[in-house]
């Protein structure tokens, strides 16, 4: 499915410096649903370029980081269990920031 | 900051950083003649100060640092509006009303110690989001015991800012560098001089109890 991805608050620098990215993924194994979970593996496999533990901690995204789904908050649609359908916008933006 | 850096390392460099930009601020608002300093701390930065003086038993600085306005027996006070903002609230505002910000962190910021502490704040935000305010209620419901030896707000001798000790921290920091001591300032108080004090013997007690210790001088 088709899903563009946005990388923000200095989370860009981490994938080339480019904030906007297209992408086409494919429903994992046995599957016909994709969730957050699988973005992000995705993600971190294709787009992370660099400095992975500043994206990911563990299975999901480093504590400091926000995930919107279609600008909304994931903790409202169920984090990383949360489905994705084509043609989504997923930003993330760390908050992490300043001295 | 970068000659700074080349000359005392990579530690302690928020200590000469917040030190002279805190007075820089203080000093341009006197300039242009502000009747109030407003800062942008939010809810997670109070947390983090207030941990942070926990871990270093800084008493001091635990009082006072989450009072939401201070200094304002002063020339100019000081306020955090922000103090019970979240930062995820803030960043989720700036992007939905497409603001445009600053997200570079200092480049020196890995080393510090502050780094941990946030770590720990992110996490138990994770866990438990009303974490953040709670360490904050806490920290503003500290009390002091009388029997603490605080220390007294005074003027520096070599510059007339307000200061705890005889010379402000500026000071002591500014004139480390000059004379090629990238120590002075740091760690536990020597002496405006940087000479250790001189072991006299004296009559009297010794001091042992730990409420008697200088304030931010406990190492471990």
């Amino acid at each position: 499915m088709q899903l563009t991805l946005e990388f923000g608050g200095g989370l860009e620098l981490l994938c080339d410096s480019i904030k906007i990215h297209k992408v086409n993924i494919n429903f994992p194994n046995e599957s016909d649903i994709l969730t957050v979970k699988d973005l992000l593996s995705w993600v971190r496999t294709n787009l992370i370029k660099e400095r992975p533990e500043m994206f990911m901690k563990g299975d999901t995204v480093r504590p400091g980081v926000l995930v919107l789904v279609n600008d909304c908050d994931w903790e409202l649609s169920g984090q990383l269990d949360t489905t994705l359908e084509d043609k989504d916008v997923v930003v993330f933006i760390s908050t992490l920031h300043g001295g | 900051m970068d000659d700074i850096v080349k000359m005392i390392g990579l530690k302690n460099n928020c200590t000469f950083c917040g030190v002279f930009r805190r007075q820089a601020l203080d000093r341009g608002a006197a300039l242009l003649k502000v009747d109030k300093l407003v800062t942008g701390h939010n809810a997670d930065d109070i947390a983090e100060t207030v941990l942070l003086n926990i871990l270093r038993g800084d008493i001091a600085r635990l009082s006072r640092c989450t009072s939401i306005t201070t200094g304002e027996d002063g020339p100019i006070p000081r306020c955090k509006p922000f103090k019970y903002t979240y930062e995820k609230e803030i960043v989720m505002y700036a992007y939905f009303k497409k603001l445009d910000y600053f997200s570079t962190e200092c480049i020196y910021s890995p080393n510090a110690y502050r780094g941990f502490a946030r770590e720990f704040i992110k996490d138990l935000e994770r866990l438990r989001p009303r974490a953040i305010l709670d360490i904050i209620k806490s920290g503003e419901d500290f009390r002091i015991a009388t029997t603490t030896k605080m220390p007294e707000q005074g003027t520096c001798e070599r510059c007339g800012y307000i200061s705890s000790q005889k010379w402000c921290k500026a000071c002591v920091l500014l004139e480390g560098l000059n004379r090629g001591l990238p120590k002075m300032g740091i760690g536990r108080p020597r002496g405006v001089n940087g000479d250790h004090k001189k072991e006299t013997k004296k009559p009297g007690p010794a001091v042992k109890s730990i409420e008697s210790k200088q304030c931010g001088s406990l190492d471990f």
